[in-house]
């Protein structure tokens, strides 16, 4: 493995959402929040979701930590918005499924960027870092 | 010193990790084992594996001499007056732990106090708060330098006489700090405390001299010092393991057992309840031997000569933090500017380069430098300078890497 090798696991897009995180920030008003860190690493994260009749209306995150759980948290939030939280837990289950290697069939999971995650399976230290925030929204949604 | 010689006693290190040749530098996580380590306990197995202090048989005295002859070469490797005094666990976790439960509980009271640094690793935190917890007694940090050291001032500030217990480690895993711990042990025993050493990162690398540091008890590991991993040692003064209670009861620890009550083995077994760790022993004094025929001087001046080489090649780097004072043992903790410890971590990695990034165990002190993480090179007695020449280069793709990426 060279150099070149690296740009499996950091595409461009996820550096996009490294440097440009959508949906950083806190939620005014009511909402469900999950603190969750990474007690190998110190990675931390801090979910909010509002949900609505089951529905997520809004998710935000703050937290410190790699490329590569900073860019998860920035895709997830993205891609849960406006789902139900049902199908933020199938999305989150397919996730992992994807961490491990294996092949998914995201069709209708509207997994947008998030696949460009794909590559960290190659690089096994770093799969807690791509999972921090989906389990923070796993938590999340089982307490509302 | 042959670092070429020294090296090739090393059979992992002979091998190829991402198409690069393997340039090990996280022997602060754990040291590699040489050939004699492995031979050692690979002997054991095949041809003396035995349960100890126990067989009528050949193989169980076999078994017997080598477990017991390694505490006499740990007794003589750390200057302990007796094998009494030196305790078999399971690493220094173990060994800090015995002594905050056993001697802290019975010794602690609401308004004593325990003194230790922030620049400790969790095993030399958590015992001590678990152990104020559980009395009421109070925990209390001498604060450090902005370079990441302690001076005795400080420590005379906040060591008081209601202090019964220091416990601070002799080598810092992430700044490199090494404390005078014979100083800190003068001013515990002027205070009536006792005085604890992490001893994990210095018992690698230092000449240890329990007796001419006159601490109460000393933890360290095997697997940093190129012994295995899962056995360490608890050396304790004789009169205080004498007065403290064991804390795992079972097979081996005891004396007569009774239907309500037993006693227990004199030292030091009082404290190996269950089958010991005899192949860990084992390689332990395998590792002893190693070290010695090299020399513990000749060890640090090496290392010594790495660190102060890598703080210079490492500071051309534009960009590049690096935590710790000046004088430091074989290690260089920093970050690369706009690069999270993490991703230097693995593109040092795709180079065939290990580091440790991360936390370190050690979070209050991550806290302290106002970061949530950091890299780190550690240097062992095989490292180079070539090898810090790789790292340097490595780092440079990285930060080139990252900074295109962006």
């Amino acid at each position: 493995m060279s150099f070149n090798n690296l740009d499996t696991l950091y595409r461009q897009v996820i550096m996009d959402h490294y440097k440009n995180p959508r949906n950083r920030g806190q939620i005014e008003g009511d909402s469900v929040t999950i603190d969750m860190n990474n007690p190998t690493c110190g990675d931390r994260i801090q979910l909010q979701m509002q949900v609505e009749d089951g529905v997520v209306q809004d998710a935000k995150f703050e937290g410190e930590g790699c490329s590569i759980s900073m860019s998860s948290a920035s895709m997830m939030t993205q891609a849960i918005k406006g789902k139900s939280l049902e199908q933020a837990v199938k999305m989150s289950r397919a996730f992992s499924e994807m961490m491990l290697g294996k092949e998914i069939d995201t069709e209708g999971l509207d997994m947008e960027d998030i696949e460009a995650l794909q590559g960290v399976s190659k690089f096994p230290a770093r799969i807690k870092c791509a999972t921090l925030a989906w389990k923070a929204m796993e938590k999340g949604a089982q307490q509302d | 010193m042959d670092v070429k010689a020294i090296k090739e006693q090393f059979p992992i290190l002979n091998q190829e990790v991402n198409g690069h040749p393997l340039v090990y530098l996280d022997s602060s996580a754990t040291s590699q084992k040489p050939l004699s380590v492995i031979e050692a306990v690979n002997t054991y197995y095949r041809e003396d594996n035995s349960n100890v202090h126990r067989g009528v048989h050949t193989l169980g005295t076999r078994a017997t001499d080598k477990y017991e002859g390694a505490r006499e070469k740990v007794r003589e490797f750390i200057n302990a007056r007796s094998t009494a005094e030196i305790i078999f666990t399971r690493g220094t976790t173990t060994a800090i732990n015995l002594v905050a439960t056993s001697y802290g509980r019975a010794n602690l009271k609401p308004g004593d106090e325990i003194v230790i640094t922030p620049m400790e690793h969790h095993s030399n935190i958590i015992p001590w708060q678990q152990a104020a917890k559980a009395t009421g007694a109070t925990l209390k940090y001498i604060p450090l330098q902005s370079d990441g050291t302690i001076t005795l001032e400080a420590v005379r500030e906040t060591v008081t006489a209601n202090t019964k217990i220091v416990a601070m480690t002799q080598v810092s895993n992430v700044l490199g700090t090494i404390n005078p711990i014979k100083e800190v042990a003068q001013i515990a025993h002027a205070h009536g405390a006792v005085m604890l050493v992490d001893g994990a990162q210095g018992a690698p690398h230092l000449k240890v001299d329990v007796a001419d540091l006159d601490c109460d008890f000393y933890a360290f590991s095997a697997h940093k010092m190129c012994g295995p991993t899962g056995i360490g040692v608890l050396y304790g003064k004789k009169e205080l393991l004498e007065n403290m209670e064991p804390i795992e009861f079972g097979g081996e620890m005891i004396d007569f057992v009774n239907l309500y009550d037993s006693t227990w083995k004199e030292l030091p077994w009082k404290f190996e309840g269950g089958t010991p760790i005899i192949a860990g022993a084992i390689g332990l004094a395998a590792a002893i031997d190693f070290l010695n025929e090299i020399g513990n001087e000749t060890i640090l001046d090496h290392e010594q000569k790495l660190a102060d080489y890598a703080m210079k090649q490492l500071r051309t780097i534009d960009g590049i933090s690096i935590y710790g004072p000046e004088k430091r043992a074989g290690l260089v903790t920093f970050n690369l500017d706009d690069v999270h410890p993490h991703d230097t971590a693995t593109a040092l990695d795709a180079e065939g380069i290990a580091v440790r990034a991360g936390h370190h165990c050690a979070q209050p002190l991550m806290k302290w430098l106002d970061v949530t993480a950091t890299a780190r090179a550690s240097f062992y007695l095989y490292n180079t300078e070539e090898d810090i020449d790789l790292l340097v280069n490595g780092l440079l793709k990285t930060k080139e890497y990252f900074g295109n990426v962006f």
